[in-house]
């Protein structure tokens, strides 16, 4: 239906982005009456009582119990009904359905992973089944994130230290656009990721045909493991420069550091740069600190990546 | 210019109309900054009771690690101290010059024997590897009475505590000590001993810092 | 009569007095060189001094806004800074203006200089001190500039753990800077606290103090109690850093949450110290400009104190998303309601004072009449921030972001713009151009709106904050917003140009250009060094507007033994 602030806001996907969006009119146009009051009060007093003359003397009005109650009780009562409206929209918000559908949200400077009950990973990508109820069970590798998707009216803070949750449901199938909303560093506008709600059984085919990371290969688990864990949002293995160095053709190779000194790239150092990342940093990348991966990888992940990574010449 | 009172006494600055109404301002502005430094630990108290709450066997385990009869020791100490202030200001509103300065000289020297008592019972945890957050490192003998995965964070909140409590005793000395020099030159009589009494409520404040803070890191069962 | 309750004098003998618009002498004839300006504890040279480092602190944070909204005209093509550099310059931008700019503005620079006038006493209770928190302050901003040329900053002006725990830019220094700061306001808000208690004028009661003073009182109230906070805050994220304490850091087992709520204790109360004087200042310039007693003056007066309390109770409401327990959000919601309401009330009572009054449109009254409107829009979409449901949404996006502009700086920078112009014949003795004045006022009001209202749709579509590159659909609002910010920055250099002018060549200001009764008026312009040529005695209520000037007129005190020759320039 046709609102005066309908512009302002995206379209809705959700059954709880309802009232979210019916008390976002409500206040607004409230608010838009109240303001052209004031506007229209301020514009007339200025034009029918501009000073006539430097001798004008105004009238003693001090206060006016009866007026300076109403507009106290009045904006009073309003802004209770904003409270009550916007706390039940928050409790839908905060109450989960008993039958939501689970999946478990990884967030990591910069990107996203989402996991699934049978160990599908898909990175960048939530996949959703329409008409059920989704419940993120989300926690963070390193800082906080936010967990944001505008056309669901969700947001959440993912800490690292627990986990916390955020529902909804997609209303039909379709794409819609998930952001980072805490400020992250570097590459903080480029933590974007997609919702893609299939039918039910789209979803379930796709559920089953998609890939949960583990490949016998070891340098193809490496470069799964390495997109899997976002290590590419900083390093680079096309050789061009980013925020970390590149992991094209440093295999064997010198490489300075910051203290001066110079190391070859072997086993040692990589696994020792993946687990303690401060021990020794390449000379002009000392800005940005990487998260520590002690952990979150295991001795045969980082022998994969260590493959994958003599591979790249 | 009509200056009230310019001709009359050099002891007050001209903004005020006399030595009272210049003690009156002082007092009051030291009360406001005394409410300051209540919030500014009040902070620190803040996140002592938030871990408290969250790991109260924590903080049950890691007080057997500090040594309540060195705590209640200063704790006596300071009481005391704040007993030999309140005699300097006394003896400043009774133009005991002599009462004075000694007072003085023991309050001062109370501070430092508070000070010596810290630094012991910090360096003897610094022996058993108590340091705060990330350099906590505990010795054996440690680990039989304190096994708890966040006595780090303890430690941190018992440095941060201690320590911000013992720069507040420094600059109590630094005053105390400035106040001892003028006090020598017999700046203070029983018409100006306001920065005395201005000293010896920062003095008290401090004091009941420990006393609170003493309790409640040393004192749990 | 009212003078001699507020006395121990025995009695005092008043007379009327007119001030003279020729002073022979004033504060900057007397004391004059650099050395003097450096080493004075007069009020008024402190808070030129403080209104002339704002001045060129907001010229930094400006121009790093402009830099800012040129980047955003594009997300992707255009690339003359990069993301880390785009990190640092929003962090800086905050910083500066919120702990440089917002904080010290109207309470340390223009509160410096009326306070003590406004209440007929000669300085502030703590002139040396006064001085000291000016050096403090310097001290603090020399330390964040040697952080900037180090290794800058990029933690947002929150300083959020634990990415501030990690990150390699000079987290420490700069918020060494802050904590040093933050003493320059506690011992500011100190200052104003006793001199409001123990340097009234005689005869100026609690119920005759101007509302500026009760705004001022009532900030320094905030200032004094939440700054320490904002203090071991650091201290502790400081320590982080050096000490690995580890009380905000999740890998050390602390808890990043806390650090929030630490923050915002001081930090939602922050807003109120550059909000309360704004209000202030809108209390004296629209009863000037209207010549008319102040509609609710006890309505106005305490809803200050009470925003100043409830204020303190309302920090959550930034932490909605952030994972604290919903009862605590639920609330934090409520109370925020709260605090709605005596804002609301303000707005209401000035728009009450313009009816039936005398209005002139002058430079001042028409930043005050922007104020009006911009600041109605900072509080209704305020409410919808407090709603809990559509926080959800609206959070940490460019909502949030036109929000606080829209009541940081078009609240507190537009009454500071009001104050200024309606106290620089004051301040200098000397009257700006009244026609650039206006043609400034309407380049800074549509520059304002024209930035910062596409900002609230464009956050409601979904665009976050902070972000250095964005998705096409947003593109059009990026892109109006930038060219609203070019106006905004015609508008700032052209005030800047035509107060510098009048510093020259400007006309010799009366000693009451504006036909005021307010006290800090009843004296010379420029006042002399202290302040009043006889010490007054108040016999008037604050905005006494009914009576014709003439009538009006200020009380002095003549000193018993006092001889007479001053009463010359004392008419009866």
């Amino acid at each position: 239906m046709g609102r005066l602030f309908d512009f302002m806001l995206p379209e809705a996907k959700s059954p709880t982005a309802d009232s979210t969006d019916a008390l976002f009119h409500f206040i607004n146009e409230v608010s838009f009456i109240l303001l052209l009051g004031i506007t229209i009060a301020i514009i007339f007093f200025a034009i029918k009582y501009r000073r006539k003359s430097d001798d004008d003397v105004t009238p003693v009005i001090k206060h006016n119990n009866a007026l300076e109650i109403t507009w106290s009780v009045i904006p009073l009562i309003l802004s209770l009904i904003v409270f009550a409206w916007g706390y039940s929209g928050y409790l839908n918000l905060k109450s989960v359905p008993d039958d939501a559908y689970e999946i478990k949200v990884n967030a990591f400077k910069w990107g996203w992973n989402f996991e699934y009950s049978n160990g599908a990973i898909s990175p960048a990508e939530l996949h959703v089944p329409a008409g059920r109820p989704i419940k993120l069970v989300m926690q963070s590798r390193d800082i906080i994130h936010s967990f944001f998707v505008p056309e669901y009216r969700i947001k959440q803070d993912v800490l690292p230290n627990r986990y916390t949750y955020v529902w909804f449901s997609a209303n039909e199938p379709g794409e819609s656009h998930i952001f980072c909303a805490e400020y992250c560093g570097t590459d903080h506008s480029g933590m974007l990721a997609k919702v893609i709600a299939h039918e039910p059984d789209d979803f379930d085919t796709w559920l089953t045909t998609s890939n949960t990371g583990a490949s016998d290969d070891p340098v193809e688990h490496g470069k799964s493991l390495l997109t899997l864990n976002g290590c590419q949002s900083c390093h680079s293995v096309d050789g061009s420069k980013g925020i970390g160095p590149t992991l094209k053709g440093i295999w064997g190779h010198d490489v300075t550091l910051s203290n001066g000194s110079t190391v070859t790239v072997d086993e040692n150092y990589i696994r020792e740069s993946i687990l303690d990342p401060q021990a020794k940093i390449v000379k002009g990348f000392e800005l940005v600190p990487m998260t520590s991966f002690m952990g979150i990888l295991d001795d045969k992940e980082i022998d994969s990546i260590i493959e994958y990574i003599k591979t790249l010449k | 210019m009509a200056n009230h009172s310019s001709a009359q006494t050099t002891l007050h600055e001209h903004h005020f109309v006399d030595t009272d109404h210049q003690f009156d301002a002082a007092k009051l502005g030291m009360w406001v900054f005394i409410v300051n430094e209540i919030l500014f630990f009040g902070g620190l108290f803040c996140a002592y009771i938030i871990f408290r709450a969250w790991y109260p066997d924590l903080f049950q385990q890691a007080a057997y690690q500090l040594n309540a009869v060195l705590g209640g020791i200063n704790t006596l100490v300071l009481i005391a101290s704040s007993f030999t202030v309140a005699m300097a200001i006394r003896s400043a509103q009774t133009d005991n010059q002599k009462g004075l300065r000694n007072h003085l000289l023991f309050t001062i020297i109370l501070a430092f024997v508070f000070l010596i008592i810290k630094a012991f019972e910090y360096n003897h945890k610094f022996e058993l590897g108590l340091f705060p957050g990330a350099y906590y490192n505990p010795a054996p003998e440690v680990l039989e009475h304190l096994n708890h995965p966040k006595a780090n964070i303890f430690f941190s909140i018992y440095y941060m505590l201690t320590g911000v409590h013992a720069i507040h005793i420094l600059i109590g000395i630094g005053l105390l000590i400035s106040l001892y020099i003028r006090a020598g030159r017999g700046r203070f009589s029983s018409k100006f001993y306001n920065p005395v009494e201005i000293v010896g409520l920062y003095w008290h404040l401090v004091d009941l810092i420990w006393i609170f803070l003493f309790p409640l890191l040393y004192l749990i069962e | 009569m009212t003078t001699a309750e507020a006395t121990k004098v025995k009695s005092l003998k008043v007379q009327r007095f007119q001030p003279s618009d020729n002073p022979t002498k004033n504060f900057l004839t007397e004391e004059k060189g650099v050395w003097a300006w450096m080493t004075t504890v007069d009020h008024k040279k402190i808070g030129i001094m403080y209104l002339v480092a704002v001045t060129f602190f907001f010229a930094i944070g400006g121009f790093l806004a402009v830099l800012l909204r040129t980047k955003l005209l594009s997300g992707s093509s255009i690339s003359f800074i990069d993301a880390n550099q785009y990190n640092q310059l929003f962090t800086l931008h905050g910083a500066i203006m919120v702990f440089f700019v917002l904080v010290p503005s109207i309470p340390a620079a223009l509160g410096n200089f009326i306070l003590p006038l406004q209440l007929g006493a000669k300085d502030v209770a703590f002139p040396k001190l006064n001085l000291g928190s000016f050096y403090i302050y310097v001290i603090g901003a020399i330390f964040t500039f040697i952080a900037i040329a180090a290794n800058g900053l990029d933690t947002g002006w929150t300083f959020y753990t634990p990415y501030s725990s990690e990150s390699g830019t000079s987290v420490l220094l700069v918020t060494f800077g802050v904590f040093i700061l933050g003493f320059s306001s506690i011992l500011t808000g100190t200052n104003f606290i006793t001199t409001i208690h123990k340097l009234r004028a005689p005869g100026m009661t609690w119920g005759k103090m101007p509302l500026n003073v009760w705004a001022l009182y009532a900030t320094s109230i905030i200032q004094v109690l939440a700054t320490p906070v904002l203090a071991i805050t650091l201290v502790l994220l400081m320590m982080e850093r050096v000490l690995g304490i580890g009380i905000f850091d999740s890998a050390l087992g602390g808890d990043p949450v806390l650090f929030q709520h630490f923050f915002w204790f001081y930090s939602h109360p922050a807003v109120y110290i550059m909000i309360v004087p704004a209000f202030g200042i809108m209390s004296e310039v629209i009863t000037t400009f209207s010549r008319k007693t102040i509609f609710g003056y006890w309505a106005i007066a305490l809803s200050s104190l009470a925003i100043a309390f409830v204020g303190f109770l309302v920090w959550g409401h930034h932490m909605f998303t952030s994972g604290q327990s919903p009862i605590a959000t639920t609330v934090f919601s409520f109370l925020t309601f709260l605090v709605g309401i005596p804002t609301g009330m303000k707005i209401l009572n000035w728009l009450a004072t313009l009816y039936k009054g005398s209005i002139k449109l002058d430079t001042p009254m028409l930043y005050a009449l922007s104020f009006l409107f911009i600041f109605s829009i900072g509080g209704f979409t305020g409410i919808t921030l407090g709603a809990l449901s559509v926080d959800i949404h609206v959070h940490d996006t460019y909502y949030v972001v036109a929000h606080f502009h829209y009541v940081m700086m078009g609240g507190t920078l537009i009454a500071l713009l009001a104050g200024l112009h309606y106290w620089w014949p004051k301040i200098t003795g000397k009257m700006y151009n009244e026609t650039l004045g206006k043609i400034g006022s309407a380049l800074i009001f549509i520059g304002f709106n024209v930035t910062f209202l596409p900002q609230f749709v464009m956050g409601s579509q979904g665009m976050p904050r902070r972000y250095y590159n964005y998705i096409d659909q947003f593109a059009p609002f990026h892109i109006a917003s930038t060219i609203g910010s070019y106006i905004l920055s015609v508008g700032f250099l052209l005030i800047l140009y035509y107060l510098l002018h009048s510093l020259w060549k400007g006309k010799r200001a009366p000693a009451n250009p504006w036909g005021s009764r307010a006290l800090e008026w009843q004296t010379t312009s420029p006042p002399p060094l202290h302040n009043f040529e006889h010490s007054p005695v108040v016999i008037n209520e604050p905005y006494d507007y009914h009576r014709p000037m003439e009538e009006f007129q200020l009380g002095i005190a003549l000193d018993q033994g006092e001889d007479s020759d001053h009463t010359e320039k004392e008419k009866v």
